[in-house]
């Protein structure tokens, strides 16, 4: 943890960690301790006077249907983004992994659209899949689909589900295929010798082995799901049509954009540190178990 | 080494190019329709190649705007993300590596605590917390300033534990060795450490500028001037209108324009950019 060679001064490192403390202190203590204090307030109509309610405004959250709706909803996106893009991804790097003439320039080809970021992942998204003018969406009606994402919930879900998978396919490709490096290709000769096909080689051999960069990926995949698929939704369905595509960071912000039910939204907030706090464990726990490997 | 049939080695030529066309299309419908005429567009009878309106399109979009929903030049959009992007990059990495060396390179009182503090950030985005923010950005009369667009995106401790990791492996005869020179510790950090980090510097600077263009959500809340809005935030005003009054080829020229900066460092600065990745996420 710390070094033996080391400077004495008295004042300096203090001027040295304060501009960080500084800004951590104001721009995220601050506002944290502010959600969680603003959670068990409520505010009157009229925003003229505040009352201490404790748990009021989470019993509201959790009798409420909308909100447990919004709950299953951002899981079973997160699932469906992660699993699609993840299995999709795998696929590429065990492809990218073979000694192929050109496997930088794959690299290179398929790692970009990590740039690209959420709201633009939106707007082309909705472009080829607009109901009236997208260029796919004539053959989906051709074939027979009745396709208006703008009108059907189910629909927009799916789009949504398939642009966040979309972005997120090169980082997994990326982790993909540095865990496959990492892994000592003499384990695969070894299976070779012993007449393993290559099928059998990769779900007895490389997918074992690479266990730690999937259960890696799903963590960050479902963060991902979370927060960064804020940008796609709001460019393309805004939530709609009705609730279908609300989020739980979705709801946070139209939540408290209409500027309502600020307990509410805090609360909310509230909820969504906690979900983070105990997946980034997971995520820390998993780590340390990586290097006693 | 496996040897890989000619057959199998096809196959996967095969698969990464099937790959390769998925991730392109979308981008490429994109650049297509920015070449092209608006009323074509609306018909819905865009053509699948090129049309001849680049220079056109591309003029209105980065000089003048969308002459309906916006009016504000991309161009302007572009230089806010910059300045944004910058400011975050490099405040982030210029205050999370000094704060790194006082940890790691002094004994002080509270420092465990002060570490702590700041390792915890690590856990929250942005989001968990965002009216609170919004709340004290306003307060500080820091709305609509790139200020308040990006100090708040600066509060957080990857970067720190980065240098933090790199620091504890810098050999301790490096220190004794200034020191037998007679250097003191600022000249010390100044003439040998920050030499030695300049490749960890680059790489986290490479992710945190493309976050940092990349941001959405705080940008859209902060800044209610249109001349203080970011590409991001600007694209999805152009069609907040009726879908029939959306120019298209604009908005698509502007999508093109969000993508070009982040793309083109990720692809020419690749190396850098990996290990930006990997290491942050450790």
């Amino acid at each position: 943890m710390q070094k033996q060679a080391i400077f004495q001064s008295r004042l300096l490192p203090y001027a040295l960690v304060a501009p960080q403390l500084a800004i951590v202190l104001i721009f995220f203590y601050w506002p944290a301790l502010q959600a969680v204090v603003q959670s068990f307030l409520l505010q009157d109509a009229f925003g003229l006077s505040t009352t201490f309610v404790w748990f009021e405004n989470y019993i509201d959250l959790f009798k409420d249907a909308a909100y447990f709706e919004a709950i299953v909803r951002t899981f079973l996106f997160s699932f469906a983004i992660a699993v699609s893009s993840l299995s999709f991804a795998l696929l590429l790097a065990v492809m990218a992994d073979k000694p192929l003439r050109g496997s930088m320039l794959y690299r290179t080809l398929l790692i970009w659209p990590y740039a690209v970021a959420p709201p633009v992942v939106g707007v082309l998204w909705i472009f080829m899949l607009h109901p009236s003018l997208g260029v796919l969406s004539r053959y989906l009606r051709n074939m027979g689909i009745d396709w208006n994402p703008l009108l059907d919930g189910d629909q927009a879900a799916a789009l949504i589900i398939l642009a966040a998978a979309w972005k997120q396919i090169s980082y997994n490709f990326l982790f993909f295929l540095a865990g496959l490096q990492a892994i000592p290709k003499s384990v695969f000769e070894a299976a070779a010798i012993d007449g393993a096909r290559p099928m059998r080689r990769f779900w007895t051999v490389t997918f074992p082995l690479l266990s730690p960069t999937i259960f890696f990926l799903l963590v960050v995949n479902i963060v991902y799901a979370f927060f960064d698929t804020f940008g796609i939704i709001d460019t393309m369905t805004r939530g709609g049509p009705g609730t279908s595509t609300v989020t739980l960071v979705y709801k946070v912000y139209s939540d408290g954009l209409l500027g309502g039910n600020l307990g509410s939204s805090a609360a909310q907030s509230v909820i969504l540190m906690v979900m983070v706090i105990v997946l980034t464990g997971i995520q820390f726990r998993f780590v340390e178990r990586k290097v006693t490997y | 080494m496996v040897e890989e049939e000619g057959f199998r080695r096809y196959i996967a030529h095969i698969i990464l190019w099937i790959g390769i066309a998925i991730v392109a299309f979308p981008v490429y419908i994109a650049f297509v329709a920015s070449t092209q005429d608006n009323a074509l567009i609306a018909n819905g009878q865009m053509s699948l190649l090129p049309g001849g309106h680049f220079f056109e399109v591309y003029y209105q979009t980065i000089f003048v705007g969308t002459s309906g929903s916006t009016r504000e030049p991309v161009g302007n959009m572009m230089l806010n993300s910059l300045v944004m992007a910058l400011l975050i990059a490099v405040g982030k990495i210029a205050i999370s590596i000094i704060s790194a060396y006082a940890i790691v390179y002094f004994r002080f009182p509270f420092r465990m605590p002060i570490f702590w503090i700041i390792f915890i950030t690590l856990m929250l985005p942005v989001e968990v917390r965002i009216y609170p923010t919004y709340k004290i950005v306003a307060d500080l009369h820091m709305l609509d300033s790139y200020a308040g667009l990006a100090l708040p995106l600066i509060a957080s401790a990857t970067a720190t534990l980065l240098f933090r990791q790199f620091f504890m492996t810098v050999p301790d005869e490096l220190l004794e060795a200034s020191r037998i020179d007679g250097a003191g510790p600022l000249r010390f950090f100044w003439d040998t450490l920050l030499p030695l980090s300049r490749t960890n510097m680059a790489a986290l600077f490479v992710i945190l500028f493309i976050l940092g263009w990349n941001q959405y959500l705080w940008p859209l809340l902060i800044t209610t001037r249109d001349d203080m809005q970011t590409i991001q935030v600007g694209i999805r005003k152009m069609i907040t209108t009726t879908d029939a009054l959306t120019e298209w080829p604009i908005v698509m020229a502007t999508a093109v324009l969000a993508m070009l900066p982040p793309v083109f460092v990720v692809v020419v600065m690749q190396k850098l950019f990996v290990r930006g990745l990997v290491e942050t996420e450790k």
